[in-house]
């Protein structure tokens, strides 16, 4: 379900695009997030959940690999405040954050992506948190995003 | 416990380095560098560079064992190997060292890192090139693509869990600064570094301020190994390695978010390992250097290898308690990488060998047992003891 989008950029677009890895590997997590959906690697055989996705189930050793859809909410795991840029082109954007994301509805799993709002607000872990998705449309693929729940 | 371990069998005989510099301050390349260092440490060792027969390196080192071979006039290369990984392989190389010359592969191997940042690349600059793929996809496009920022994600939240605060940092980067005024070979010695300057110096990436994160310089390290039955017959006292350990924690993926015990180092295993195989207890180690890219995950590795209950850290982790020569446990004693050089940590060997034989600039009295850890906060990691 999607919660909430934005054609507003966090980063400017300086870093390489977005998208799935060369081998496959986490395809249907992008295609997704195209859709404004936020899926997680699920084992047709097991039904553990596990990301980032991978092609073997670590618990069964099952090459069965599914997916499923999560709500979107979670909570602020870690954070960081990046004030050097790497590259030099971030020189303008920073500071800003980076925050680490817990899914509770997906046993704790974690998915990293920019805090939106004010770069140097107070981020406190624990904090509640919910999914926001920044369409890339020109280069073709949607970031996932976080802010806070008021 | 395995009771077939290296322990005893094979030890540090030489040391050697180029001179070190600051990142584009190498008159000579990074090859030209890593010859130096070895050529240094066979001198060192009293053996000469024609009798060494075996390479070893880790994190990808540039300069390929047969060009090294062959600018050298090494008579036979007999044993040349590469552990996987970055700064957690530096006593990986140590450990396939010895396992080399114990099994009887290779009589002298030379374990060398050279690095001259910028030639072929700086660490600093992250993956954001066209070869970004799996795990950085889910990273990269928010911005976070260094080392410093990765592992700062893990450091805060180790802080937040074990409630430790910017003061058990800036202690280990002023431990380190501290030792490099008394080695002349520390690229920062003479620029010694105060707890102002530290607090006042620009954020890289909360929680690291500059001083937190490791130089970027130019220079080579190296040391020879050799048997112990060869080692009572040379120039040098041995450094005889007691144990040493490689390998990761459970599920402890490379640039994964999701390593199910996110806020480690990654040596909970290994450092029991390591301990076991030596047959010591943290309290039996006299001096440390433990691979500080980023002081923060130095906290952590201190922790894992036990000198301190995690709660207690802010206790522990003091510039008093890490400083030669009263400390409890002096770390990096000659600067470490944030302030001797970076060599990818192969220097802390160099260091870890001297305080064994006792020619250390902050030499530890009576130094027995010297522990070296390479990594932290890094997959796959390793570390390892040195005795006399």
């Amino acid at each position: 379900m999607a919660i909430e989008t934005t054609t507003k950029f966090y980063l400017p677009e300086v870093l390489p695009p977005a998208g799935p890895a060369p081998d496959g590997r986490d395809l249907e997590y992008w295609q997704a997030l195209n859709q404004h959906r936020i899926v997680v690697q699920r084992c047709n055989a097991c039904g553990n959940l596990q990301m980032e996705p991978e092609y073997i189930c670590y618990k069964c050793h099952s090459l069965d690999r599914g997916w499923q859809e999560v709500s979107g909410k979670g909570r602020i795991y870690s954070w960081v405040r990046i004030w050097h840029p790497v590259p030099q082109a971030l020189k303008d954007s920073c500071p800003f954050l980076v925050v680490l994301v817990e899914l509770p509805d997906a046993n704790g799993l974690r998915i990293a992506g920019n805090l939106l709002g004010d770069p140097n607000q107070e981020v406190v872990i624990g904090a509640p948190v919910e999914a926001v998705f920044e369409d890339h449309k020109e280069r073709g693929y949607t970031l996932l995003q976080w802010r806070l729940v008021r | 416990m395995e009771q077939n371990t290296i322990k005893g069998k094979a030890a540090i005989v030489g040391v050697g380095e180029s001179k070190y510099y600051k990142r584009g301050g190498s008159p000579v390349s990074e090859f030209a560098l890593a010859c130096q260092a070895i050529i240094a440490a066979a001198e060192d060792a009293g053996i000469k560079v024609t009798e060494i027969d075996g390479l070893a390196s880790f994190a990808m080192e540039q300069n390929e064992p047969s060009r090294v071979a062959g600018g050298l006039g090494l008579a036979e290369l007999n044993f040349c190997n590469m552990a996987w990984t970055g700064g957690g392989g530096v006593a990986a190389a140590v450990a396939n060292a010895a396992a080399a010359v114990a099994c009887g592969y290779a009589r002298y191997v030379a374990v060398f890192r050279a690095l001259a940042q910028g030639r072929s690349f700086r660490f600093g600059q992250g993956t954001t090139g066209p070869g970004m793929a799996g795990l950085m996809g889910f990273t990269v496009p928010y911005g976070l693509t260094t080392p410093a920022q990765k592992i700062a994600m893990r450091v805060r939240r180790y802080m937040h869990e074990h409630r430790v605060t910017q003061d058990a940092l800036a202690a280990v980067s002023l431990a380190s600064y501290h030792h490099a005024q008394f080695n002349p070979r520390a690229v920062m010695y003479g620029r010694p570094l105060t707890r102002e300057a530290y607090d006042q110096s620009r954020w890289i990436v909360e929680p690291f301020h500059l001083y937190d994160c490791c130089m970027e310089n130019d220079g080579a390290s190296a040391v020879i190994v050799t048997t112990a039955e060869r080692a009572r017959d040379l120039k040098q006292k041995p450094a005889y390695i007691m144990a040493a350990a490689q390998g990761s924690d459970y599920r402890d993926v490379h640039d994964s978010e999701n390593v199910p015990d996110f806020s480690s180092a990654n040596y909970k295993h290994l450092a029991r390992r390591l301990y076991d195989m030596a047959g010591i207890a943290p309290k039996d180690v006299d001096v440390v250097q433990s691979y500080d890219h980023f002081s923060g995950g130095v906290v952590i590795t201190l922790a894992e290898h036990g000198f301190c209950h995690p709660d207690e850290l802010m206790e522990f982790c003091t510039l008093e308690n890490l400083t030669w020569p009263n400390g409890k446990l002096p770390l990096n004693t000659a600067g470490g990488n944030l302030a001797e050089c970076y060599v990818i940590g192969m220097q802390l060997v160099n260091e870890a060998a001297r305080q064994i034989r006792g020619d250390s600039t902050c030499q530890v009295k009576d130094a027995e047992i010297s522990m070296m850890i390479s990594g932290s906060v890094t997959t796959p990691a390793s570390n390892l003891i040195l005795h006399r």
